[in-house]
């Protein structure tokens, strides 16, 4: 990126430096999303519906989980990826894979511990009702998640919010590479760092936009959506 | 039904293209474990472009402190080091982790204080102005990290005649961070703080903050580079790594590592043939 | 049209449901047969809801055992229950009907006609595509009750229907009660109105503290009573 450059005329400009970064910042956080999401839910609706030992204190554990310090996981993957490590072999350190997933560590347990919730409030309301109409399990799971979809989706965000945030893990083992492993926010820390305050808040001003604007899409495909289904 | 599975599959396509857009395995890279100072200074972001295009090698530059970079490489996670401490450099080689050091460059420290210098420690004399800071209780940012800039740092007070470690009070605070965050302290809290040469040249939230000391000998700062040993660790790319080090210390690498300068000012003085470097 | 009335008798032998450590039904015998609605009544806490889940098969007694037909262990397939506090799922009241026949395996094709035939039977015709979620308490219920008439049921179980009803939502859901009934579905409900029980039953059930009191045909039961409880119930003074 340009060193003199404010951040809106790196935007406005087009930048190809500024916008490899935003691109690779939402590559990295929509990935771990959806891999949590496709991990978070089912752990949620599973441990809603289903009574087994131990159960209280597994949701105990998913929500505490949920303030997994950012640093301490990036730290924990760090030993796991690097070369002298137990999957050094694969060759993942410093990549956006190993970003991909310290994020999706970090997101997961936001989707599973507020998925159960959700799905837990709704159940205690359709037990009778589904279960009265002989509902099979399957199809119970999916209902909830179904009827329960908005506050699925608020939960979604939450976890991209957090996703988008985060920096402690993805520079530890992102290693904040230019040009390949630098998102917003490693590069806000960097500019911080370099004393370019005033870049830095831009940046920071612009990805607060890019949230803003996800969130924009999330509530409009729910208007979307509502016309659709009637 | 089928307009909820519609609906899916358009959130399924609208999140799918966003690849990476990384380059494919095949491309040819290294991992350099290097200091904040050589990436903040903005010397990588000049050379290593120059690099690429002449070799199509694509240097991935992970910029941490002396101390950590070489511990990065003693964990076989990067290819090459790249500091800026000799003695640590030369420990690493004890220990068997790389077979040669290279010198490339240098440039020096400076002092960095408070326009208003309420210490009164400026000079040309390091030394000196480290006593006087002691003495006066002086406000002091040590970047405490292991760095080659934290390395040089102890040696200094060291040279004073100083146990910092017995000696340090309120006034010297340590914060385990680069030279950036240690610079925009220092700003902050009109303190001093030593910062290399090109770090501070590119630093742009100076506040009020100038150089009271440089020109001293003991403010030489020589860089070297080294390959980490193969032996060691298989998955290094040793030949690679070998090709940035020989351009490096060629007659081009050494004249454009020259060529950087910021504001007209040269930031790092190549000297690969030294070999006292 | 209700030739394999398989789900009938609904047998009770000598059932006890124990819940924490409190009896709620207490050595129930008995068998509810096709035929005209059988009401349930009694005062709060004597078992009418239990026993009612008990017989729709929600609930596993403690003791005794209870057969469909008799089948043991027989799967709701054929019977519906309206409960007293429907849940509405969150979509449209087509929707919830067109979910119901889905769970009661109707063939799509039959999905649209059934819909309409079944709101025009409870009366929310013209209501299809309004959320569930805004119906009034009245519109819910008879919601509810097409939800598990969408299954043709043998049997129909309604706990306390209109326990929660203005009277004109009252009359509606009884209105809706007896032309189901006229078409041979077996009616198994409880309330707490002895008028309703009056208006609609064919017999009438008194439970007390869990065990079965009294039962006799509706007139009977009300013109003369046999036992001292029933004739407390009547008067009103039966009440724990």
């Amino acid at each position: 990126m340009h060193e003199n450059a404010s951040a809106l005329q790196l935007i406005l400009s087009g930048d190809p430096a500024l916008y490899a970064i935003v691109r690779l910042s939402l590559f990295i956080s929509l990935s771990a999303l959806a891999i949590s999401a496709v991990l978070g839910v089912p752990i949620g609706a599973f441990v809603a519906l289903t009574r087994f030992a131990g159960r209280e204190s597994v949701i105990v554990l998913l929500n505490a989980l949920m303030g997994l310090p950012p640093v301490v996981v990036g730290l924990a993957v760090y030993l796991l990826l690097s070369r002298s490590g137990p999957l050094g072999s694969l060759g993942i350190l410093f990549t956006p894979t190993a970003m991909v997933i310290a994020q999706t560590i970090l997101v997961t347990p936001i989707i599973a511990a507020l998925a159960r919730q959700t799905i837990e409030d709704l159940w205690a309301e359709y037990r009778d009702e589904l279960t009265a109409m002989n509902v099979g399990p399957l199809r119970r799971v999916t209902t909830l998640i179904w009827d329960g979809r908005f506050s699925l989706v608020v939960t979604l965000l939450a976890g991209f919010g957090r996703a988008a945030a985060e920096v402690g893990a993805i520079i530890i083992v992102g290693g904040n590479i230019n040009g390949f492993t630098r998102t917003m926010t490693t590069a806000i820390a960097l500019e911080t760092s370099k004393g370019d305050l005033a870049l830095a808040m831009g940046l920071g001003a612009a990805l607060i936009a890019i949230v803003v604007i996800v969130n924009v899409l999330a509530w409009a495909a729910r208007r979307v959506g509502e016309q659709i289904a009637g | 039904m089928l307009k909820r599975v519609i609906l899916i599959l358009a959130a399924v396509a609208a999140v799918a293209p966003f690849p990476a857009g990384q380059a494919p395995a095949q491309e040819k890279s290294i991992v350099v474990a290097s200091t904040t100072s050589t990436q903040d200074s903005g010397l990588f972001g000049y050379v290593l472009p120059i690099f690429k295009q002449k070799t199509g090698i694509e240097v991935k530059v992970v910029a941490q402190g002396t101390g950590q970079a070489l511990d990065t490489a003693r964990r076989g996670d990067a290819d090459v080091v790249f500091v800026h401490a000799k003695s640590a450099e030369e420990k690493f080689l004890a220990e068997g982790f790389s077979l040669k050091r290279y010198p490339v460059m240098y440039n020096d420290f400076v002092l960095i204080g408070p326009q208003s210098d309420s210490a009164g420690v400026k000079g040309k004399d390091i030394v000196a102005a480290l006593q006087t800071i002691k003495a006066k209780a002086a406000p002091f940012i040590s970047r405490g990290d292991r760095s080659g800039t934290n390395i040089a740092e102890l040696k200094l007070w060291q040279d004073a005649g100083i146990d910092i470690a017995a000696a340090k009070g309120p006034w010297y605070r340590e914060i385990g961070q680069g030279m950036g965050a240690a610079l925009n302290m220092a700003s902050a809290s009109n303190a001093y703080v030593l910062s290399d040469r090109g770090t501070w040249l590119a630093f742009k939230n100076r506040g009020d903050l100038v150089i009271v000391v440089e020109g001293d000998k003991r403010l030489f700062n020589q860089y070297g580079v080294m390959l980490v040993n193969p032996a060691k660790f298989p998955s290094v790319k040793k030949d690679l790594g070998q090709q940035f080090i020989d351009w490096l210390i060629s007659p081009e690498g050494q004249k454009v590592i020259a060529g950087y300068k910021i504001n007209g000012q040269q930031l790092f003085y190549p000297n690969a043939n030294d070999p006292s470097a | 049209m209700r030739a394999l009335a398989s789900d009938l008798p609904i047998r009770f032998d000598t059932v006890t449901v124990r819940s924490r450590g409190v009896t709620i039904l207490d050595h129930v015998t008995l068998q509810i047969e096709a035929g005209a609605p059988t009401v349930l009544i009694g005062p709060n806490g004597s078992g009418k809801t239990t026993l009612l889940r008990a017989a729709m098969g929600l609930l596993a007694p403690t003791q005794g055992r209870i057969s469909w037909g008799g089948i043991e262990k027989s799967p709701p397939i054929r019977r519906g229950f309206v409960f007293q506090h429907p849940a509405m799922l969150r979509r449209s009241v087509a929707a919830n009907l067109r979910y119901a026949l889905r769970a009661a395996r109707v063939p799509h094709a039959y999905h649209d006609a059934r819909i309409e035939e079944l709101l025009a039977l409870v009366g929310l015709a013209g209501l299809d595509k309004r959320p569930a979620r805004r119906l009034s308490g009245g519109e819910q219920q008879r919601l509810a009750l097409a939800r598990a008439l969408a299954r043709d049921p043998v049997v129909l179980f309604l706990d306390e229907p209109t326990a929660s009803l203005d009277p004109a939502s009252t009359k509606a859901i009884e209105d809706v009660i007896r032309a189901v009934a006229a078409r041979a579905i077996k009616i198994v409900m409880s309330t707490h109105d002895l008028g309703e029980a009056r208006r609609l039953a064919g017999e009438i059930i008194l439970l007390h503290r869990g065990r079965i009191v009294e039962r006799a045909a509706a007139a009977e039961f009300l013109g003369s009573p046999k036992t001292e409880q029933a004739k407390l119930f009547i008067a009103g003074e039966l009440l724990v």
